[in-house]
């Protein structure tokens, strides 16, 4: 099945929402159970095993990640985070028969009682297609600020 | 406290022994004082001498609230200067590392240095010949502090020009850093990249109790540790585990696991958890290693290396390091309520790269910014910050575990649930304040 730039876009538009909404089952479920979501510490930083990332985690750890979120017993989620993204318009840098990559511009907002912060980012996506239907097979999550010092960061920018 | 111009006996009524005021956590007055005298008096870390490997290599960084350089002096030495200009104050570097060359020079007045501080030059200095500059402290450059000391590669200093020495302050709590570099086939580490810098809303003493704090973990970590184990379960219980079931899992050991641990306390305000064991024992073993570790130590003292498995080492006032996993924390103090928190990670030269991949795994996991178990942790910190606040009451409660006879100037291995660490930090936080201070007003 040939995927359509609009099909691509509207997916990069879609996982945002979802993360917004806290549809974290659904998310989950974009996601190929190889795939890793690596947000590095540095600026252009090109090695993700050998220094230290701010994340750089596997299926597990990030359904780990999102069940935390709503467990009895996590206090640094009572009361809840929020978090909004605001996205620019994809490129698609790369499109052959089963490899698509795309680079997209987001302002992230997370809010928790009375703390709020804004980050810039650039998410890069690899997606593939698996029985007609995309997939994220891996993000990578670059903060304009990476190397600053933050406070907590709860929520998926 | 209350006290405009507060005196040793102050200071040491903030410490009952048994119990601690909420001001040593909430009180800029007190927090002035750390910085006053704490932070001079004492032997503070300040980087790894692998930061600046070349002549002219520098790295900037803080010694409580004091900005310094560490720089690498052209006869190869590590010199630390106070990075300020001699003359109007200027910071010198400002950029977190770089290289400098044979000398500094102050972008404002392009004042020059050696890179052990000393004045090289100073443009138009006939501006100066009659006037009494030379009999000034300016004139000598950029001020070094009072003693710096360098071992097994990790470098201290001393503000203070005169005090305690580096041997007696340390003494035997340095068999950490030296399991932690002997853990290395060559006997060396290597900083591995930028740290993660985490910012705290609270004292910078929270994060240091809680080093040796272990009754928390499977509290405050059951979200995380707790989740982890029910998902892997719900799984099948798969092996080999998923990575984060190894890192993480072990916090939620019980009680009983962290009392047959162990924590030794060392005078001046050193001590470690995990004694005869600790959360760190179970991870598994990398090919190539053990070998590579005989054909350098010998077996017999390979496994002596590698069966010292200590948890967290707290070295009096403001670092851990994990020895078995090549990693130091900094508690940088900015405040009476915030404190930058800075997770390095070294590489264990001559060791296989998965070594160090597990050791980036870890800080990531549990350190970062981005980190749940981080999370979990700065959730307590910060609500005891506020919850300080109250006037409720004015102790904070260090009892478990007391006994009668506590001699903190000698070595102690107890009970791993002991909060005798927690009594030994106020122990040699009231002695190396009040040491500089008057004894009354």
């Amino acid at each position: 099945m040939k995927i359509s730039n609009d099909q691509i876009i509207d997916f990069i538009y879609a996982e945002a929402r979802l993360l917004d909404e806290q549809r974290y089952e659904e998310w989950l479920a974009l996601w190929l159970e190889d795939g890793y979501y690596w947000m590095p510490l540095d600026y252009q930083q090109t090695d993700p095993l050998l220094v230290t990332s701010l994340m750089y985690e596997d299926y597990f750890m990030l359904r780990l990640r999102v069940e935390r979120l709503t467990g009895a017993r996590t206090f640094s989620q009572k009361p809840k985070s929020r978090c909004n993204h605001v996205i620019q318009r994809p490129f698609i840098d790369e499109i052959s028969d089963n490899n698509i990559k795309t680079v997209t511009s987001m302002h992230y907002v997370e809010t928790r009682m009375d703390d709020q912060f804004l980050l810039a980012l650039t998410a890069t996506h690899e997606l593939r297609v698996v029985d007609d239907k995309l997939r994220i097979a891996n993000k990578r999550v670059d903060l304009l600020n990476s190397d600053a010092a933050f406070g907590s960061i709860q929520l998926l920018p | 406290m209350q006290s405009n111009k507060p005196t040793a006996s102050d200071v040491s009524a903030l410490f009952k022994g048994d119990q601690v005021h909420r001001d040593v956590y909430t009180s800029d007055a007190v927090y002035q004082l750390e910085m006053q005298h704490l932070f001079v008096n004492a032997w503070v870390f300040v980087g790894h001498e692998s930061q600046t490997p070349n002549k002219g290599d520098y790295y900037t960084t803080h010694i409580g609230d004091q900005p310094v350089i560490q720089v690498r002096h052209s006869d190869g030495e590590i010199k630390v200067l106070h990075n300020r200009c001699p003359h109007k104050g200027t910071k010198i570097a400002i950029d977190r590392e770089g290289n400098t060359g044979k000398f500094f020079r102050c972008p404002y007045h392009a004042w020059s240095f050696k890179t052990d501080g000393c004045l090289l030059a100073i443009p138009l200095k006939k501006g100066y010949v009659d006037t009494p500059l030379k009999n000034t402290e300016n004139v000598k450059g950029i001020k070094p502090v009072g003693a710096v000391h360098a071992h097994r590669g990790f470098v201290f200093a001393r503000l203070a020009d005169e005090g305690i020495g580096f041997d007696e302050f340390f003494g035997d709590s340095l068999s950490s850093i030296d399991n932690m570099a002997d853990r290395s086939p060559a006997g060396r580490l290597e900083v591995a990249g930028p740290p993660l810098r985490y910012l705290h809303k609270c004292n910078w003493k929270m994060l240091v109790e809680n080093q040796t704090d272990t009754c928390h973990p499977m509290v405050a970590h059951e979200s995380s540790a707790g989740t982890a184990i029910s998902i892997w379960e719900e799984m099948g219980s798969p092996e080999p585990r998923p990575a984060a079931m190894q890192i993480i899992a072990p916090f939620m050991s019980p009680y009983e696991f962290f009392e047959e641990m162990g924590i030794r306390t060392w005078p001046n305000g050193h001590g470690h958890t995990g004694v005869n064991h600790s959360i760190h024992s179970d991870y598994s073993a990398i090919p190539g290693y053990f070998e590579a570790m005989t054909e350098s130590y010998g077996e017999e003292r390979a496994k002596e290396i590698l069966d010292e498995n200590r948890h967290n080492t707290v070295y009096f006032p403001n670092i851990m390091v994990k020895g078995p996993i090549q990693q130091l924390r900094n508690f940088i103090p900015m405040g009476p309520n915030k404190t930058m928190v800075e997770s390095y990670i070294y590489r264990l030269v001559d060791a296989p790269d998965e070594l160090l991949a597990r050791t980036a795994m870890y800080n990531r996991m549990i350190n970062a910014p981005t980190s749940i178990v981080g999370h979990d942790d700065l959730e307590m910190y910060e609500r005891a910050q506020e919850g300080l606040m109250s006037d409720g009451l004015e102790w904070v409660n260090i009892q478990r575990l007391m006994t009668d006879v506590e001699d903190y100037s000698t070595e102690a291995v107890e009970n791993g649930t002991t909060e005798r660490q927690m009594r030994n930090q106020f122990d040699a936080w009231v002695k190396f304040i009040t040491v500089s201070m008057d004894a009354t007003a």
